[in-house]
C-alpha cells in the first residue's frame, strides 16, 4: 500500500514550550520565598503554604468534574494559585483561611469565567481581597507572626506592626504635627529614620508580613530565573516598581516633595512579590509592548496613591487586581503598528 | 517595536537550524522513466498544453504556452513520448492537468538551447521575453513569475534589486549550495536582472550562518568586475520574507498591502538569478532545479538535482528511501512547507526541499487554551497580534479579524512556533484570510 503521510497546517517545528511547563518554571520560582517563609516563620508557615495548593488543586478538580470539563490540575496553574494565595496571608491566620482563600480564588476568580485562560482577574488576588473584605482583623494583623531574628516591624520601636503599618502610622503624626503631643512627634520621627535604616532587614525578610512577601532578595532569584526564561518580561516589573520608586520619592516624604525613602517602598510590603510573579500573570496583563508598560505604570500610581493617601497601609494587591479588569482595554489601546503601516 | 534594532526587523524567532546537507555537493538525480508536469506551478492563470498524447518531445521544449500575462510556460523535463495529458496530483491538493512524459531513454535536448553571443546587448524586452518563455517563477518557493517582477509600471522606478540568499528555512540548503557551486551563473544572472531593471543600487543578503557563501559571492563579485554589495544578515527567521529583507537592507517598510516597488525594490532569490542566466544567456527553459532532501525520516539526506517533474519516490530512491518510521512529508521547509498526504505528486519549480520529518517530530499535540503570554504577538515580525485575530477567526468574526490586519499576515508561522499552548495559529489564520477574501468578493 501507498505511504500515507500526516497532513496539518504548517508550521511544522515548534519550540518545547507549553503552558504546563511554564506554570511549574513559576512554580519552581517561587519556591525560595517558600523556604525562606517556613525559616522565618517556623513550621506553621508550610501548612498553610500546603492547605493553600491542596484546596486549589482539589476545587478545580471538582468543579471540572462538575462542569464536565476536561481535567486541567496537571497543568500546574492550579498549585501556583494556591501557593500564591498562601504567600498572601501572614502566619497567624487560622488554617482554615488559606482553604476558604483558595477555593474563593479558584471558584470564583477562575472556573466560574471558564478556567485557565478566561479569567479576567488574578485569582489568587481576588481570593486575598475577598479574605481581607470577609475577616479584616486576620488580613491586617500581623502581631504574633515574629520573624526568626527579627521583629514584625524590623526595627526596635512599633514592634508589632509591619514596617508599611509603621510608616504610615508615623506618617499620620508627622504631617499633622499639630494634633499630636510632642512626645507621639518625636516617636513618630524616630520610628521614620529607624526605617530608613532597616532597608536590610527588609531585603532578607527579617520582618513580619504574609509568607511570601518578606525576604526581597529570595524572590528575586525566583524572578531572575523567570526572566532568564523568559517567562515573563522587563516590561510590568520594571515600569510598575519604577513608577512606585519615583511616585514615593517624589510624594512619600515629610519634609516636602521628593524627600520620601524609594527604596524602602521598594522593599516593603509585596511590591517585589506582586509586580514580579501577580502582576505579569499572562493571562490578566495586557499583551502589546505599550499595554504592558502602561499596566505598570498603572499599577504603581495606583499602589503609592493607597500606600500614601488610601486608609490601607498597603495597596499590591488592590492596584493589580484594579489593572487587570484595564486589561481589554489597554490592549486594545495599544494595538502594535503594523507591518509598513499607519498606527493602527 | 524597533527600538533597537535598525539593520533588521522587529519581531522573528531562532528554530534550530538543522542545515545537516550544507556541505554536501549537489548531485544529480538520474534521468526519470516518466515525469507528470503540471500547466500550473507558479503563482497567476494556469498555462495551456500545445501536446497531445503520442507527441514525440526534446528536453526543453514547450509543452505549454503561457495563459496570460502573469503566467508562464511548462517544458519538457526529459526526452521521449507524451503518454498523457490528464488531471494528475499536485502538491497543493487538488489534481491539475497535467503532462505525463515517458523517457525514451537517451536525454536529447532541444537544439534551439546553445549559448548566445552577447546577450547582455540584447534589448530589455526581448531579455524579459526569454526569461517569461523559459518558464521561469520565483524559485525561493513562492513561484511568482519573475518576468512580472521585472516589468514595473512606468510609475514605480526600481532604485534597488536585492538578491535573497538568505534561506532562513531551517532544513533547506538549495540555495546554499546554488552559491557556492555556481556562483559564477548566479553573478551573471544578477547582472542580466540589473540591466533589466537599470537599477542604481544590487544587494546580495545572505545569513551570516553561510559565511562560505558570503565570502566566495564577495570575491567572485570582485574578481568579475561587477562589486555588488554583499550583505551578511542576522540569522533570524523570517529573515528571507520578502518585506523582512527590504527592511534589513534598506531600512524601508513596504506599506502594508503594497509591494516591494512601492519603495522602489525588486527581491530576487539567488537560484532564480541563476536560472535568468540560462534563459537569457543560453535560451535554456527551467527544466531542474536543486532539491534539499533532508530530515530524520530520510536515509541519506543530499541536495540534488532534479527534473522538474520528477515524482517523490524517484527522489527518494536516490537518497535510500524513506525510513520505517516516517512521518511526515514536507514540500519546502518546516515553517512554511506544506505537508504532503502521499508522494504520488512531482517536484515542480518551487520545490526547494523535500523533507521528511519521523514519526515522533510529526506527532498532533493537544492543544490548550491560550493564556495570553503574548509570544505571538512578540515574535509576529508584521506587528500583528495573532491570538487575537485566531480568536476572532474561531468566533467567525471575519470583520474583527481584518479589523486586526489579519491580510498583512505573511504566513510565516513564528506565532505558532512560540504558542506554548500549542494553538494552530497559523491554520487559524489562513481560514480566516481566505473568509475575508470570499467576503470581499461578494461585496464585489
Amino acid at each position: 500500500m501507498e505511504k500515507k503521510f500526516f497532513v496539518s497546517s504548517s508550521p511544522h517545528v515548534f519550540d518545547k514550550e507549553s503552558t504546563s511547563k511554564i506554570m511549574f518554571t513559576v512554580n519552581l520560582s517561587l519556591v525560595p520565598a517558600g523556604i525562606g517563609a517556613v525559616y522565618f516563620f517556623g513550621l506553621r508557615a508550610l501548612w498553610i503554604i500546603l492547605i493553600g495548593i491542596a484546596t486549589a488543586v482539589i476545587t478545580e478538580a471538582l468543579m471540572n468534574k462538575m462542569m464536565k470539563k476536561p481535567q486541567t490540575i496537571s497543568d500546574g496553574s492550579a498549585i501556583l494559585t494556591g501557593l500564591l494565595l498562601a504567600y498572601n496571608v501572614s502566619a497567624q491566620v487560622p488554617l482554615w483561611m488559606p482553604a476558604v482563600g483558595s477555593f474563593f480564588a479558584i471558584a470564583v476568580g477562575k472556573m466560574v469565567f471558564g478556567g485557565l485562560g478566561f479569567n479576567p482577574m488574578n485569582p489568587a488576588l481576588l481570593g486575598r481581597a475577598f479574605l481581607l473584605a470577609s475577616w479584616p482583623t486576620h488580613m491586617t494583623i500581623f502581631d504574633k507572626a515574629i520573624p526568626k531574628g527579627g521583629t514584625v516591624s524590623g526595627i526596635d520601636m512599633m514592634t508589632q506592626a509591619t514596617p508599611l503599618n509603621v510608616l504610615k502610622q508615623s506618617r499620620q503624626v508627622l504631617l499633622n504635627a499639630s494634633d499630636y503631643p510632642v512626645d507621639k512627634f518625636t516617636q513618630a520621627h524616630d520610628a521614620m529614620s529607624q526605617l530608613s535604616d532597616s532597608i536590610g532587614n527588609l531585603f532578607f525578610g527579617r520582618i513580619g508580613g504574609c509568607l511570601g512577601e518578606t525576604s526581597a532578595i529570595l524572590l528575586l532569584i525566583g524572578a531572575a530565573i523567570l526572566m532568564y526564561k523568559r517567562y515573563i518580561g522587563w516590561k510590568i516589573p520594571f515600569s510598575y516598581i519604577g513608577t512606585v520608586a519615583l511616585l514615593s520619592w517624589i510624594f512619600g516624604g515629610t519634609d516636602g516633595l521628593f524627600t520620601g525613602n524609594a527604596l524602602f517602598h521598594v522593599m516593603s510590603g509585596g511590591l517585589i512579590l506582586g509586580a514580579f510573579f501577580m502582576a505579569t500573570d499572562m493571562v490578566t496583563s495586557p499583551v502589546t509592548f505599550w499595554g504592558r508598560i502602561y499596566f505598570g505604570i498603572g499599577c504603581g500610581v495606583i499602589t503609592v496613591l493607597i500606600r500614601l493617601v488610601g486608609g490601607y497601609p498597603e495597596g499590591v494587591s488592590y492596584s493589580i487586581l484594579l489593572m487587570n479588569l484595564m486589561t481589554p482595554l489597554l490592549d486594545r489601546w495599544t494595538r502594535p503598528k503594523v507591518f509598513g503601516g499607519a498606527k493602527a | 517595536m524597533g527600538l533597537f534594532n535598525s539593520n533588521s526587523f522587529s519581531g522573528g524567532i531562532h528554530p534550530p537550524e538543522k542545515k545537516n546537507t550544507s556541505k554536501k555537493q549537489i548531485e544529480k538525480c538520474p534521468i526519470p522513466k516518466e515525469v507528470v508536469i503540471p500547466v500550473q506551478q507558479h503563482i497567476g492563470a494556469p498555462s495551456k498544453p500545445i501536446v497531445e498524447k503520442g507527441d514525440t518531445v526534446l528536453v526543453g521544449q514547450p509543452i505549454s504556452e503561457a495563459g496570460g500575462f502573469v503566467s508562464v510556460p511548462s517544458h519538457a523535463s526529459i526526452s521521449g513520448t507524451v503518454k498523457a495529458v490528464e488531471e494528475r496530483p499536485h502538491p497543493l491538493g487538488t489534481p491539475v492537468l497535467s503532462v505525463v512524459i515517458e523517457s525514451d531513454g537517451e536525454d536529447n535536448w532541444d537544439p534551439s538551447i546553445t549559448p548566445q553571443e552577447n546577450y547582455l546587448e540584447l534589448d530589455k524586452k526581448e531579455m524579459i521575453t526569454r526569461i517569461q518563455s523559459a518558464g521561469i517563477a520565483g524559485m525561493g518557493g513562492a513561484t511568482f513569475p519573475t518576468h512580472v517582477k521585472l516589468s514595473p509600471p512606468p510609475d514605480k522606478p526600481i532604485n534597488t534589486l536585492i538578491l535573497n540568499g538568505v534561506e532562513c528555512e531551517p532544513y533547506l540548503t538549495s540555495d546554499h549550495r546554488v552559491m557556492l557551486e555556481e556562483p559564477e551563473k548566479v553573478l551573471k544572472g544578477i547582472q542580466i536582472l540589473t540591466k533589466i531593471l537599470g537599477c542604481s543600487r544590487t544587494v546580495i543578503g545572505i545569513e551570516s550562518n553561510k559565511p562560505d557563501a558570503v565570502k566566495l559571492i564577495k570575491k567572485m563579485s570582485t574578481e568579475m568586475g561587477l562589486d555588488y554589495e554583499v550583505i551578511s544578515l542576522h540569522v533570524k527567521y523570517p529573515q528571507g520574507a520578502e518585506k523582512q529583507l527590504i527592511k534589513a537592507v534598506t531600512g524601508k517598510f513596504v506599506p502594508a498591502g503594497g509591494l516591494p516597488m512601492d519603495v522602489g525594490c525588486v527581491v530576487q532569490n539567488v537560484g532564480t538569478a541563476a536560472a535568468v542566466y540560462d534563459a537569457v544567456a543560453q535560451k535554456k527553459p527551467l527544466v531542474e532545479r536543486v532539491v534539499t532532501v533532508t530530515g530524520n525520516g530520510i536515509k541519506e539526506a543530499k541536495n540534488i538535482l532534479v527534473r522538474i517533474g520528477t515524482s517523490y519516490s524517484d527522489v527518494f530512491e536516490q537518497c535510500g528511501g524513506i525510513k520505517e518510521n516516517a512521518g511526515k512529508l514536507i514540500l519546502g521547509g518546516p515553517m512554511m512547507g506544506l505537508a504532503q498526504s502521499s508522494m504520488e505528486a512531482p517536484v515542480i519549480k518551487g520545490t526547494s526541499g523535500l523533507l521528511v520529518l519521523d514519526e515522533k517530530e510529526s506527532k498532533r499535540r493537544q492543544v490548550t487554551a491560550c493564556i495570553s503570554c503574548a509570544r505571538c504577538v512578540d515574535v509576529c515580525p508584521m506587528g500583528l497580534m495573532p491570538k487575537t485575530i485566531a480568536g476572532f477567526v474561531k468566533n467567525d468574526r471575519f470583520d474583527d479579524a481584518k479589523k486586526y490586519n489579519v491580510m498583512d499576515c505573511i504566513e510565516c508561522g513564528s506565532c505558532a512556533y512560540v504558542c506554548p499552548a500549542h494553538i494552530n495559529l497559523v491554520h487559524l489564520i489562513k481560514y480566516g484570510k481566505s473568509q475575508v477574501l470570499k467576503e470581499i468578493k461578494k461585496a464585489g
